[in-house]
C-alpha cells in the first residue's frame, strides 16, 4: 500500500465501530493469562493488563506514531543505489500531524489499541513474577520503540513494503498483525522469560518441569470467546485501513477468522487426546488463540478451506512448540504466549507466503515473507531483548522471594482476588 | 555467550537487508538472502545453547 486508504462514508463509520470492539482481544488474552496463572497473583494479572494497555496507549501517542507514521506520510528516507528507502516516519509528537477527518486517524486510534493488545502478550510469560513497575516500564519501551519501528517497516511505507519494486511478491503481507502484533509481543514474551527466569519451583535440581496447573480453566475458556469477538473486529478493521482490502472482502475476512479459531481448537484437542489419552483444556484452548493469531496474516487473502488448513495446523503445531520450550529449552511460560504468539505468529506468515492470493504478482511472495521473519528474528527479538535487559539492570524486573511467595497479590496490590479462599500449597520446598 | 547469538542473528539480518539493497534484482540475490538466513539460525541456535548453560550453571 502506497498510501492510507480512502475510505466511503460508511466504510469510515464501519472502521469506527470494528475499532471499538478491539478491546476484547485485550480483554480475552488477559482472561487467558490470569486462569493460566495462581490464584495467588489473578488480581495482579488483571490489573497489569489494564496498566499495559494504558501505558502502550499513551507512550504509542507521544513517542510512538511519530515513528510509525503512516503509508504516504513524511519519513526519512536512504538513497543508496538510486532508490529512496523509507527508514522510519517522521511525524510531529502527540498526533500532532494528524488530520481526523481521513483515514490516518483510524490507523493511529487501531495502531493504538493494537500496540497494546501486543504488549499484553508478554504478561503470559512472565505470570507470578513480574514486578508492576517492571511491566509498565517494559511496556512503554515497546510501545514507544519496538512495535512503532516494525509496524512502520511494514504498514508505514516502509522497506518491508518497498520491496514488492523488486519484484518480490506484493512486499511483505500481514493484514492484520501475525507478525508486527502477534510474533513482536511473543518475542517480547520470550526475552521476559529468559531475563527474569522461571517461577521458583517449577524446575527440579535435575532440571525436569513440575507441573504448575492454572487456577481457572473456565477463565481461560471465556477468554477464548471473548478474545473471538476481538479477533474478528481486528482482523476486519486491519484488512480495511492497513492492507487496504475492500468493505466487500470483510464477509471473507470474518469467515476465515471464526474457521481458524474453530479448526486450531479441534487441531490441539484431537491432538492431546492422541498424545495424553485426553483432551487437555488449556492446550486446546492455545490452539484456538493460534489459530485466530495464525490467520491474521492472510485473513482476506486465502479461501475459506484454506483458513481450516491454517488453523489447523497451528492447533496441531502449539502442544508440541509448549513441550519443546518447557521440557527441551527449559523456559517457564506459564501463559504459553512464545508458542500461541511467536509460533502461531510465524506459522501464519509462512502460510501468508504459501496460500494467500493478492492481486498482482504473486512470484516471490514466499521471499518477501521469509525477508520478514529474517527481520523480526534478526532485528526485533535482539532489540526487545537488549532493552529489557538495559531496563533489568536499572530496575530489576523479577519480585523478591517474599513476594513470590506470598503471591503477586498480597506482595503489591495488599489484597487477594479471592480472600475467601487462602489455601496455598508450598512450592519452595526443595526436591 | 548470549551476547554473540545476539550479535550473530543481527549480523544475519544485516547481511539480507544489504542484498536487498544494493543486489536489487540480481540473480545472486537468493544465495545471499540464504546466507543470511543461516546466520540467524546459528546465532538462535547459540542463544539456545547459552541459555541451557546458564541454566544449568544456576540451577
Amino acid at each position: 500500500m502506497t498510501s492510507a486508504p480512502a475510505l466511503s462514508e460508511s466504510s469510515f463509520a464501519l472502521s469506527i465501530v470494528l475499532i471499538a470492539l478491539v478491546p476484547f482481544a485485550a480483554l480475552g488474552l488477559a482472561l487467558i493469562n490470569t486462569g493460566l496463572g495462581r490464584s495467588r497473583s489473578a488480581a495482579h494479572t488483571m490489573l497489569t493488563s489494564l496498566c499495559v494497555l494504558a501505558v502502550a496507549a499513551i507512550t504509542y501517542l507521544v513517542f510512538g506514531f511519530a515513528s510509525q507514521g503512516t503509508a504516504g506520510g513524511p519519513a526519512h528516507s536512504l538513497v543508496i543505489r538510486g532508490t529512496a528507502w523509507n527508514w522510519i516516519a517522521a511525524q510531529p509528537l502527540f498526533f500532532r500531524g494528524l488530520t481526523y477527518s481521513d483515514s490516518t486517524s483510524l490507523i493511529a486510534c487501531l495502531q493504538m489499541l493494537s500496540v497494546g493488545l501486543a504488549a499484553i502478550i508478554p504478561l503470559g510469560s512472565g505470570s507470578d513474577r513480574w514486578r508492576l513497575g517492571a511491566i509498565c516500564a517494559s511496556s512503554a519501551l515497546f510501545a514507544g520503540i519496538t512495535y512503532p519501528v516494525f509496524a512502520h517497516w511494514v504498514w508505514g511505507g516502509g522497506w518491508l513494503s518497498q520491496i514488492a519494486h523488486l519484484g518480490i511478491g506484493q512486499g511483505f503481507l500481514d493484514c492484520a498483525g501475525s507478525g508486527t502484533v502477534q510474533v513482536t509481543g511473543g518475542l517480547t514474551a520470550l526475552s521476559i522469560a529468559w531475563i527474569i527466569g522461571p517461577r521458583r519451583g517449577k524446575f527440579s535440581h535435575d532440571g525436569m518441569p513440575t507441573a504448575i496447573p492454572g487456577h481457572n480453566s473456565v477463565l481461560v475458556l471465556v477468554g477464548c470467546l471473548i478474545a473471538l469477538v476481538g479477533w474478528l473486529a481486528l482482523n476486519s478493521a486491519g484488512s480495511l485501513l492497513f492492507a487496504g482490502a475492500s468493505s466487500g472482502r470483510l464477509g471473507l475476512v470474518v469467515i476465515n477468522t471464526l474457521l481458524a479459531a474453530f479448526s486450531g481448537l479441534l487441531a490441539a484437542l484431537i491432538t492431546t487426546r492422541i498424545r495424553f489419552g485426553k483432551p487437555d483444556t488449556s492446550l486446546s484452548a492455545n490452539g484456538w488463540v493460534a489459530g485466530l493469531v495464525a490467520i491474521s496474516a492472510s485473513c482476506a487473502f486465502v479461501v475459506p478451506a484454506t483458513a481450516i488448513v491454517i488453523g489447523a495446523i497451528a492447533g496441531i503445531l502449539i502442544p508440541f512448540a509448549i513441550d519443546t520450550f518447557e521440557f527441551r529449552l527449559a523456559i517457564d511460560d506459564p501463559g504459553g504466549s512464545i508458542a500461541v504468539h511467536a509460533v502461531g505468529g510465524l506459522w501464519g506468515l509462512i502460510a501468508a507466503g504459501l496460500f494467500a492470493r493478492v492481486l498482482g504478482s504473486q512470484s516471490g511472495q514466499m521471499l518477501a515473507q521469509v525477508i520478514g521473519i529474517a527481520t523480526l528474528l534478526g532485528f526485533v527479538f535482539p532489540l526487545t531483548y537488549g532493552l529489557n535487559w538495559a531496563l533489568d539492570r536499572i530496575y530489576p524486573q523479577r519480585v523478591a522471594v517474599e513476594g513470590e511467595r506470598q503471591g503477586m497479590d498480597l506482595h503489591e496490590l495488599g489484597a487477594d482476588a479471592y480472600p475467601e479462599f487462602a489455601i496455598h500449597t508450598d512450592e519452595f520446598i526443595p526436591r | 555467550m548470549k551476547l554473540a547469538g545476539l550479535l550473530m542473528l543481527v549480523a544475519g539480518w544485516l547481511l539480507i537487508v544489504a542484498t536487498i539493497v544494493l543486489l536489487g534484482a540480481s540473480p545472486m540475490r537468493g544465495a545471499f538472502i540464504a546466507a543470511g538466513i543461516a546466520v540467524e539460525a546459528i546465532g538462535l541456535g547459540i542463544l539456545v545453547r547459552s541459555h541451557l548453560v546458564l541454566r544449568g550453571e544456576h540451577g
